[in-house]
C-alpha cells in the first residue's frame, strides 16, 4: 500500500559521528547571532521601543511618499511610512515621546490626514506605547523566556538526569539565539508577538528533544552494553520518522497561516516556522550529541519511568 | 487491548454531544441567536479586541498630583495656623514633596511646632478609611527654626489606593455615560487602570473624556489687582492667575478659596440658553452646595465670580441677584458636543488625579473583520492540508487520526466558549498550530506501531504496545509545551495571552483525543474487522 514517507523506514544515519561538524556549525552560528545582536541589534517594534504605529487604509492605492511628507511636516520627530500587506494600506510609525504628548501626536496625524484625504481614510489600527509600558514589556519578555528555559531545565532534570536537563537547555539557548539572530540579520520587527513565538519554539523544541531523550533512556535500559555513540544514533534514527513527520505537519499548518493568515501576524508565523526548523535540528544535532560529550549513567535498572507498563 | 471500559466510551460520546451543543452557537449569526428560544445555548466565543475591533487603553493615575495637592492645601493650613497665633514665618512652600517653613523668631519655634503638630490629628480620617491609626504627617526639624513636614509612607499608600479606586469608579461612570455597556475596567498593578472597550471605531471622544480631570469650582474674582499687574509679579497671596476661555480676557485673577465645588453637584444636563440659543450646561447643587451658593451670591451681588474647570476659567459672569434655587447654568463658547461632554463629566464626577494614557491599542472593526476572515481561511486550509497529509502517510489510520482531530477542534471551540476566554488573532494561529502539533501524539503512536509490526508482532499486540510505549513520551513532550504556554499566559498580555490560552487548551485536548479517542476508534476497527494484518 502506498505510504508517503519523508525518510525511509529504517535509517542508520551516523548523526553522532557528525557531531564535530554540527557542534562547530551550531557554535559558529550561535556566535554569529550574538555578534549580530550586539552590532546590528534588533529592529524593535513599538512594544519594546515605545512610540506610535498607525495603520491607515484608503480606497484607492495609497501614495506612501505623500503620507510620509504630510506626517513628517508635523514636527513629530522621526517618521517612517511603508505599505502594509496591500497597496491600500500604509503603516506609519512615530518615534517615542513623553507619555502625554503621544496622544496629541496621534490626534495631529489624524487631523492632517483627514484634511488631505477627506473622508475615505480609515484608521485600521492605532497603537501607542509609552516609555513606562515599553520598559515593563521588555522586562516581562526577558523574564518569560528565562522562566520558560529554567522550568524546562527543572522538568527534564526531574524526569531524566542532569545531563539531559543541561543538554536540552543548551539546545533551547541555541534555538533562542538563532531566532534572535535571524531577526537581527533580516532586521524584521521584533515585538511582543515574537516573544510569544520564541516561547512556543521553546515548548516545541523541548517537545522534540524529550521524544529523542525518551528513546535514549529506553535504549539505555534495553541495551546495557551498547556503546553510547551507537545507542544515541539508534535512538535518533528510530525517532527520525516521527521527528520529521511532526515537524512537517506543524510546518504545513504554519506555512498555511503564513500565507493566508494576514499581514498582522506574518512576523509571528515566520518566527515559528524558523523555530520549528531550528528546534528540530537542535534536538538531533545539539541535544542528543551533547550526551556523548558528558556521558550518562549506564545503570538504569530500578529506575522505571511513569507510564512505562511493560 | 480490545476491551474498552464502558465509562470511557460514555465519556467520549457525552463529551462529543456536549461540545457540539456548546460550540454550535458559534456558527450562527447574532441575529439568528437572538431569535432562538431561551433554553437553547447562546454563548459564543468571546472575541478579542483585535478581532472585533475596539480600544485597549492603559491609564496611569498621576499619584504625585494627589500628594502635591494635599501638600498645597496643607501649606494653606499651616499659613492659617501660624497667622492665627501671630507667629512670624518665612520661606513657606513645598519643595520636592516636602513642606518647609522657617520661623522668624526662635522664641516662637516651640509654639509653631505645636500648632503644626495639631494639624496632624485626624488628617487621615479625611480619607474615610477605617484603621487609619498612624499619623498622616511626619514632622521634623532638621535645623534650628526650620520645620519640615512630609506625608508618611502609610498616608502615601492610602492616598494612592483611594485615588486609584476612585478613579476606576469615575472612569466607569464616564464610560457608562457614553452608553457603552460592554467595557471592562480593571485595576492593573499599583497605579494603573486597564480600560477595554469593544466595538469602538473612533476612540478620540472616549480618550478626551478620560483625559479630563473635571475639577469644577466656583470662586470669586480678586478685583484688587488687574490681570496685567498680577502677571507682572504682584499676585496677591490667596489668589491665582488662571487662563480663561472667555473671549476678550485671556487671564483672570481668581481667589484660591472655593465657594462651592463640583462635588456638590447632583445633576448636570446640556441645554440651550433660552435667550442666546447657545449651548449651555444646566446644573443643580445638593442641599449643602445650594445653601452655600445662596449665601455667597447674596453677599456678593454685583461682583463677578469665576467658574473654573481644571484650572481654566470657563466663564466669569457677574452675580446679578442671589441665586437661591440651588441650580445654575454654565455658559461658555461651547459647541453642543462640548456642552454635552461637560455635562457628562460633571455628572460622573471629578477624578482625584489626572489620568495619563500610557498605552493605546485600537483596532478598527474593518481590520478585525479582515483578520477573522484570514484566520478562518487559514484554519480551514491548514486543517485540510494536515488531514490529507495524514492519510497519505498512514492510510486508514491517518483517517482515524483525522477523526480525532475534528473532535479536537470541536473540544477547543467548546472550551473557549465555556471558559469565555478571549480568542485573539494569535489565538487563531494557536489553533492552527495546535492542529499541526495535535497529530504529533498520533504520529508517535503510529510510528511505534510500525516498529512493533516490524518486530513481527500481531496487529493487536502491536497496537497495544504502540499506545502503551508512546504514552509516557506523549505526556513528557506535552507537559513541556504546557509549561512554556503557562508561563506565556502568566507574563503575557492581550493578544499573546489569547494565544497562550488556545495553546494550553489545545495541548490538553489533543492529548485526550489522540490517545483516548483514536484508541477507541482503532479498537472498534480491530474488533469488527479482525484484520489479520494492518498497514500503518
Amino acid at each position: 500500500m502506498f505510504r508517503l514517507k519523508l525518510v525511509p523506514a529504517n535509517t542508520n544515519i551516523p548523526f553522532i559521528g557528525m557531531r564535530n561538524i554540527t557542534f562547530a556549525l551550531s557554535g559558529a552560528l550561535t556566535l554569529a547571532s550574538i555578534v549580530l545582536y550586539l552590532t546590528a541589534g534588533l529592529n524593535y517594534g513599538i512594544d519594546f521601543r515605545g512610540g506610535t504605529m498607525i495603520e491607515i487604509g484608503t480606497e484607492a492605492a495609497t501614495d506612501v511618499a505623500r503620507v510620509r511628507t504630510i506626517v513628517s511636516g508635523l514636527g513629530l520627530g522621526d517618521v517612517q511610512a511603508q505599505t502594509f500587506g496591500s497597496d491600500n494600506a500604509v503603516l506609519i510609525r512615530l518615534e517615542q515621546s513623553a507619555d502625554g504628548q503621544q496622544q496629541q501626536a496621534v490626534a495631529d496625524v489624524k487631523a492632517a490626514l483627514d484634511k488631505e484625504y477627506g473622508a475615505p481614510v480609515s484608521y485600521r489600527r492605532i497603537e501607542v506605547v509609552g516609555p513606562k509600558v515599553s520598559s515593563d514589556l521588555v522586562n516581562a519578555g526577558i523574564l518569560a523566556v528565562l522562566l520558560a528555559v529554567a522550568a524546562m531545565l527543572i522538568y527534564v532534570w526531574f524526569r531524566f538526569e542532569w545531563q539531559f536537563g543541561v543538554g536540552s537547555v543548551i539546545a533551547l539557548v541555541h534555538d533562542v539565539a538563532m531566532t534572535i539572530g535571524i531577526f537581527s540579520l533580516l532586521q524584521l520587527e521584533f515585538n511582543l508577538a515574537i516573544i510569544a513565538a520564541i516561547l512556543t519554539i521553546v515548548g516545541y523544541s523541548m517537545n522534540d528533544t524529550v521524544v529523542v531523550y525518551d528513546r535514549v533512556r529506553e535504549n539505555l535500559r534495553k541495551y546495557k552494553k551498547m556503546p553510547l555513540e551507537e545507542l544515541l544514533n539508534l535512538a535518533i534514527n528510530e525517532t527520525l520518522s516521527r521527528t520529521t513527520m511532526t515537524s512537517f505537519t506543524t510546518l504545513l499548518a504554519l506555512i498555511v497561516m503564513f500565507i493566508f493568515g494576514g499581514e498582522v501576524i506574518r512576523g509571528f508565523t515566520f518566527a515559528m516556522i524558523w523555530g520549528i526548523f531550528i528546534g528540530t535540528y537542535s534536538s538531533i544535532f545539539v541535544a542528543a550529541p551533547f550526551l556523548m560529550l558528558v556521558g550518562v549513567k549506564r545503570d538504569w535498572s530500578g529506575n522505571s519511568a511513569v507510564g512505562e507498563k511493560n | 487491548m480490545l476491551h474498552f471500559a464502558r465509562w470511557k466510551i460514555a465519556v467520549i460520546f457525552i463529551l462529543l454531544a456536549g461540545c457540539l451543543v456548546i460550540a454550535a452557537p458559534n456558527l450562527l449569526s447574532s441575529e439568528t441567536l437572538a431569535r432562538l428560544p431561551d433554553w437553547m445555548p447562546k454563548q459564543q466565543i468571546n472575541l478579542g479586541l483585535d478581532l472585533q475591533g475596539g480600544s485597549h487603553l492603559l491609564l496611569e493615575v498621576d499619584v504625585k498630583a494627589v500628594t502635591q495637592e494635599r501638600l498645597q492645601s496643607l501649606t494653606e493650613e499651616v499659613r492659617a495656623a501660624l497667622r492665627k497665633e501671630r507667629i512670624g514665618y518665612k520661606k513657606l512652600g513645598v519643595r520636592d514633596g516636602v513642606l518647609n517653613v522657617e520661623v522668624r523668631e526662635s522664641g516662637q519655634f516651640d509654639s509653631a511646632l505645636a500648632r503644626i503638630k495639631e494639624l496632624n490629628a485626624g488628617g487621615v480620617a479625611v480619607l474615610g478609611i477605617i484603621g487609619g491609626e498612624t499619623p498622616e504627617l511626619e514632622i521634623n526639624s532638621p535645623a534650628p527654626d526650620l520645620i519640615e513636614v512630609r506625608l508618611s509612607e502609610d498616608a502615601l499608600i492610602r492616598r494612592r489606593t483611594s485615588a486609584v479606586q476612585q478613579s476606576i469608579e469615575i472612569v466607569r461612570r464616564r464610560i457608562d455615560e457614553l452608553g457603552n455597556r460592554e467595557a471592562t475596567i480593571q485595576r492593573q498593578g499599583e497605579d494603573r487602570i486597564l480600560v477595554q472597550v469593544p466595538g469602538l471605531d473612533n476612540p478620540e471622544r472616549l480618550k478626551e473624556l478620560l483625559g479630563k480631570t473635571a475639577k469644577l469650582s466656583f470662586r470669586l474674582l480678586d478685583l484688587t489687582v488687574s490681570a496685567a499687574e498680577a502677571k507682572a509679579g504682584r499676585v496677591p497671596i490667596g489668589s491665582d492667575i488662571l487662563p480663561s476661555d472667555e473671549p476678550g480676557s485671556p487671564e483672570f485673577v481668581v481667589r484660591k478659596q472655593i465657594m462651592v465645588s463640583g462635588e456638590n453637584l447632583v445633576d448636570a444636563q446640556p441645554s440651550t440658553d433660552s435667550q442666546t440659543s447657545e449651548p449651555v450646561v444646566n446644573f443643580r447643587f445638593d442641599t449643602i452646595g445650594g445653601k452655600r451658593f445662596a449665601e455667597v451670591t447674596k453677599a456678593n451681588i454685583g461682583k463677578p465670580f469665576a467658574i473654573v474647570l481644571d484650572g481654566r476659567v470657563v466663564s466669569a459672569p457677574v452675580i446679578r441677584s442671589a441665586i437661591l434655587g440651588g441650580s445654575g447654568q454654565i455658559s461658555g463658547s461651547f459647541t453642543f458636543q462640548e456642552a454635552n461632554d461637560l455635562a457628562i463629566l460633571l455628572r460622573a464626577g471629578a477624578l482625584p488625579a489626572p489620568l495619563l494614557i500610557i498605552e493605546e491599542r485600537t483596532v478598527g472593526a474593518e481590520l478585525g473583520a479582515d483578520s477573522i476572515r484570514d484566520g478562518r481561511v487559514a484554519a480551514m486550509i491548514g486543517f485540510v492540508a494536515v488531514a490529507i497529509y495524514m492519510v497519505l502517510s498512514y492510510g486508514l489510520f491517518g483517517m482515524f487520526a483525522n477523526i480525532s482531530l475534528v473532535m479536537n477542534v470541536l473540544l477547543i471551540s467548546a472550551a473557549l466558549t465555556v471558559l469565555q476566554s478571549t480568542l485573539t488573532l494569535p489565538g487563531i494561529a494557536g489553533i492552527v498550530l495546535t492542529m499541526g502539533m495535535a497529530v504529533d501524539a498520533n504520529v508517535l503512536i503510529y510510528e511505534r506501531i510500525r516498529e512493533e509490526l516490524g518486530n513481527g508482532k500481531t496487529p493487536i499486540s502491536a497496537v497495544q504496545a504502540g499506545f502503551d510505549r508512546a504514552y509516557s513520551t506523549i505526556l513528557d513532550a506535552n507537559i513541556t509545551t504546557f509549561i512554556a504556554t503557562a508561563i506565556m499566559f502568566q507574563v503575557g498580555s492581550g493578544p499573546v495571552r489569547g494565544f497562550a490560552v488556545t495553546l494550553m487548551i489545545g495541548v490538553v485536548t489533543s492529548v485526550y483525543t489522540a490517545v483516548t479517542v483514536t484508541r477507541f476508534i482503532i479498537t472498534q476497527y480491530l474488533r469488527r474487522r479482525r484484520p489479520s494484518q494492518i498497514s500503518v
